[in-house]
């Protein structure tokens, strides 16, 4: 088997494994961290697909993560206050339903991604970078001053989402929801990765001259590959408010979006699994490195830095070589 | 609504535009000349500011303070320069992003470490504290009003040195056509350092003089940076005329938006909601008008290349 | 008079004071290999981008197959039938020779928004892409990954992904820069042949493969065309030999 795959299978395993032994010794507290990294992965895979396949540094992205937790948030919001979001001209409840819930983030972090994607790929380098960034320092603003939603305080929510037939309380049960979905989401996303769609967005980050002479236009495809991007973010930033029950607007910040984009660097820019890697490392050494120092973000600074100027492909760049051509 | 009161925040608007300008100007000619996207420029702001309190608290001087504030940033600019920043010129933009993001949690958490996390007293000195009166009889504070000279005297003295010193022909050679000027003899490395160096004197120099109005800690230089960024973008890459005209707008649009939304939307909403509503508005008013520009012109309002 | 394949007329385009490009036209007929020489700072890559897309000319238009494609993008021009390849090898460096081919035919059979299939086992675009590269000669190289390849056989790759487009011209710029004497032989060989398919402007230094290839040439010196005729005619004017060919003399 490829060096590749074999890594995908065994960080997949050992994602799976440690809940399962934590839950044999009675340490929910480990099986919590792991569903902490499985959340942050599908932030990651979001990004990556985005970014790694089709070049798109997107320097905004927590917005689609605050957008995903706060349209969980403020659903089960008016759910448990029994209200309902909008009584004119039809009747919007809120809902704590999961299977409501994902839904909804993934169509309005989907919109919203159209939205800033249609106006920010207009422009290119460095100007991308910088309207993403600021896109999202306006999504970010507004959500501190929207205090019918707890503004700078954020909104606490009770109870967990529920999903037919499980115990979502249950840290395990809530872990197996999150890594399915994980599952799910690296499936369609390798998938794509090795489509019509695929083939041509990866080169288009290669090169825009070649899609062009081939008769494609390189906008049209990073438009959607941008809409799927915050779309998967979304969706884990629903998950992420739900394991958490508390969604801020600390999840739009800029800070947020480089810590989404340390993860997929740190595993490997552009490689499907990367993402997982990458948030399974970053929990590790906050982890770790928390347990030594308050101050445990000097070296995850150091770490990056390392990891940027000398081991650039990450750790899938590190074990598993140079990327062979997939097919 | 006072006339007064719409003249003070005016003046506002322009003090908070010169100083986003100090900021602005080491970026864009960063971004111009090296084409490299640096986020440390915020924790070189925060250096300048500790500096100038630690050096201020001990010696009485603010004018020594403001001295430390630009030898500090310059010193730390010069040894981010040479360890970090120089590796990343031929790099593509996402590890710049990276890279420079890392030195923030570096720089960030390490002030946080051996200064803690209340804030440091920076005070303006007696001769430039009180109020000042200008016509209209508007009272209006005097080192407020000294910031819009001293900003403003910073804006003359770059445009002089860009038109007119040998530094700055190569500043604008470099701007144009990097290989060229390497082939022309010039030593690039050295060149890279200087503007990189300036620009981090600069950021410190803006650090300290807004420390003393504002609070010096932790964290401070971040907003004002992504505001600085805001600026280049709206005014183009590599120019200073657009960091300045640029930065006057943010300025003006950011202070006057957060005066006059909430009044406007009290016309027509409740007090509460147009407070709220007009805050929140005030707020985002920069980005959009970035948006906008960019919009119109994908290159900034002076960005040519 | 066949109708020309592709048509320029007039073509203008001044960058502030510099005109690169003044009042150039030409024609491609069907079958025909037309060459572009002229020496360097020409101004033959401002005149491509006019053609191909990508630069608004100043004034003048571009007809291809009878349609006038001046408004027209680079990618819709490429889907009428302009196959295009670059001086400077423009291929998916990360991509194997046979990922570069396929994405070609898949650029030229459409439909490019599906994100569940597996591209590289559909077999109509692999059968194109091997096709291609058979022809080229690639067939060998199909799994290397591209920046492995020598620089001349990139340019191979080159022809090969524009072959895919099944174009109705080819544009082809410098396709023999970087080739030793056999791939040169071999590549003039292969021109030879592919004129019957698609007619092509092949823009060259090379003296020996655009003595031997074209039936026509047109001379552009400082953005203007300063003759243009059949290869003796060419040979025997007296302004592009001064202008161009210098004191060599070229038999």
């Amino acid at each position: 088997m490829k060096k590749e795959t074999t890594l995908n299978a065994g960080l997949m395993l050992l994602l799976l494994a440690i809940p399962v032994a934590a839950w044999f010794m009675d340490e929910p507290f480990l099986v919590t961290l792991t569903t902490r990294a499985v959340v942050f992965a599908i932030a990651g895979v979001g990004l990556n697909f985005a970014l790694g396949f089709g070049g798109l540094v997107s320097f905004g992205h927590a917005v689609f993560f605050g957008l995903g937790g706060y349209a969980m948030g403020i659903l089960a919001h008016h759910a448990q206050t029994y209200t309902p979001l909008m009584e004119w001209p039809f009747v919007i409840d809120g809902s704590n339903s999961m299977l409501v819930i994902w839904p909804v983030a993934i169509v309005i972090s989907a919109l919203a991604a159209l939205a800033i994607g249609a106006l920010s790929l207009r422009t290119t380098g460095v100007y991308f970078i910088m309207i993403t960034l600021a896109f999202g320092q306006m999504f970010f603003y507004f959500m501190i001053s929207w205090s019918a939603y707890g503004g700078e305080d954020g909104l606490s929510i009770y109870v967990r989402n529920g999903f037919p037939g499980l115990n979502t309380m249950d840290p395990f049960q809530f872990f197996v929801i999150c890594y399915v979905l994980l599952a799910l989401v690296l499936f369609a996303v390798h998938r794509a990765a090795h489509s019509s769609f695929g083939l041509m967005l990866r080169a288009a980050r290669q090169n825009e001259d070649r899609v062009q002479a081939v008769g494609q236009i390189p906008y049209r495809l990073y438009l959607i590959a941008f809409m799927v991007s915050g779309a998967i973010t979304g969706l884990a930033g629903a998950l992420f408010a739900d394991l958490n029950r508390f969604v801020s607007p600390t999840m739009l910040s800029w800070h947020t979006s480089g810590e989404i984009m340390i993860f997929v660097i740190l595993g490997g820019v552009g490689r499907v699994f990367g993402p997982v890697a990458g948030a399974a490392l970053f929990i590790l050494l906050e982890h770790s490195l928390g347990g030594l120092s308050e101050y445990w973000h000097v070296y995850l600074g150091a770490i990056l830095l390392g990891v940027v100027l000398f081991a650039r492909g990450g750790l899938f760049g590190l074990l598993a070589g140079l990327e062979v051509a997939h097919d | 609504m006072s006339w007064v009161l719409l003249i003070e925040q005016t003046l506002n608007g322009l003090q908070f535009g010169v100083m986003l300008f100090l900021m602005a100007a080491g970026l864009t000619l960063i971004f111009g000349v090296m084409g490299l996207i640096n986020l440390v420029h915020g924790s070189l702001y925060m250096i300048g500011a500790f500096a100038a309190a630690v050096v201020a608290a001990a010696s009485g001087s603010f004018l020594l303070a403001l001295a430390a504030s630009l030898a500090a940033a310059a010193v730390a600019g010069i040894l981010v320069e040479v360890t970090v920043i120089r590796k990343l010129y031929d790099r593509d933009h996402l590890d710049q992003v990276l890279a420079t993001f890392a030195l923030i949690l570096i720089f960030s958490e390490g002030t946080r470490w051996v200064f803690g996390s209340f804030p440091l007293f920076l005070d303006p000195p007696d001769y430039l504290s009180g109020t000042v009166f200008l016509p209209f009889g508007i009272e209006y504070s005097r080192y407020r009003l000294s910031l819009i000279v001293i900003g403003l005297a910073v804006a003359a003295g770059l445009f002089w040195m860009i038109a007119k010193t040998r530094i700055g022909i190569r500043i604008r050679a470099g701007e144009n056509d990097r290989e060229m000027i390497g082939a022309l003899g010039v030593d690039i490395t050295l060149l890279y350092t200087l503007v990189f160096a300036l620009g981090a004197a600069l950021a410190g120099f803006a650090g300290a003089l807004i420390g003393a109005i504002q609070s010096v800690q932790v964290g401070m230089g971040e907003p004002v940076l992504i505001l600085a960024f805001v600026v280049v973008v709206i005014g183009g890459i590599g120019s200073i005329k657009g960091a300045l005209i640029g930065a006057i707008l943010v300025g003006l649009t950011d202070t006057l938006g957060s005066f006059l939304l909430p009044k406007l939307f009290s016309l027509i909403l409740a007090p509460s909601a147009a407070t709220s509503v007009g805050s929140s508005l005030a707020s985002m008013s920069i980005y959009v008008l970035m948006a906008g520009v960019l919009l119109v012109r994908p290159k900034g309002l002076f960005g040519g290349a | 008079m066949i109708d020309p394949i592709l048509d320029v007329r007039g073509l203008t385009k001044s960058f502030g004071g510099l005109v690169a490009s003044k009042n150039i036209s030409l024609d491609l007929r069907p079958g025909e290999i037309h060459a572009l020489i002229g020496p360097n700072g020409a101004g033959k890559s401002t005149l491509i981008k006019q053609i191909a897309g990508g630069l608004r000319p100043d004034e003048g238009s571009v007809f291809f197959d009878g349609q006038d494609v001046s408004p027209l993008s680079t990618a819709s021009r490429a889907r009428l039938g302009m196959g295009r390849t670059f001086q400077i090898s423009s291929v998916a460096m990360e991509y194997t020779v046979l990922q570069n081919t396929v994405l070609g035919a898949l650029g030229h059979r459409g439909n490019t928004f599906r994100f569940f299939n597996r591209v590289m086992k559909d077999t109509e675009l692999l059968a194109t892409a091997e096709n291609a590269l058979e022809q080229v000669g690639l067939q060998e190289f199909r799994t290397f990954r591209t920046s492995d390849l020598s620089h001349g056989q990139r340019r191979q790759l080159e022809v090969a992904v524009a072959l895919t487009l099944e174009p109705k011209a080819f544009l082809m710029d410098e396709p023999m820069a970087g080739l030793g004497a056999e791939g040169s032989h071999r590549l003039i060989g292969f021109l030879d042949a592919l004129r019957q398919k698609a007619p092509i402007l092949l823009i060259e230094h090379d003296m020996d493969a655009v003595f031997t290839l074209a039936d026509r040439i047109s001379v552009l010196v400082y953005g203007e065309i300063i003759a243009s005729g059949s290869v003796d005619e060419i040979r025997a004017n007296p302004d592009v030999r001064s202008a161009y060919l210098g004191e060599e003399s070229v038999e």
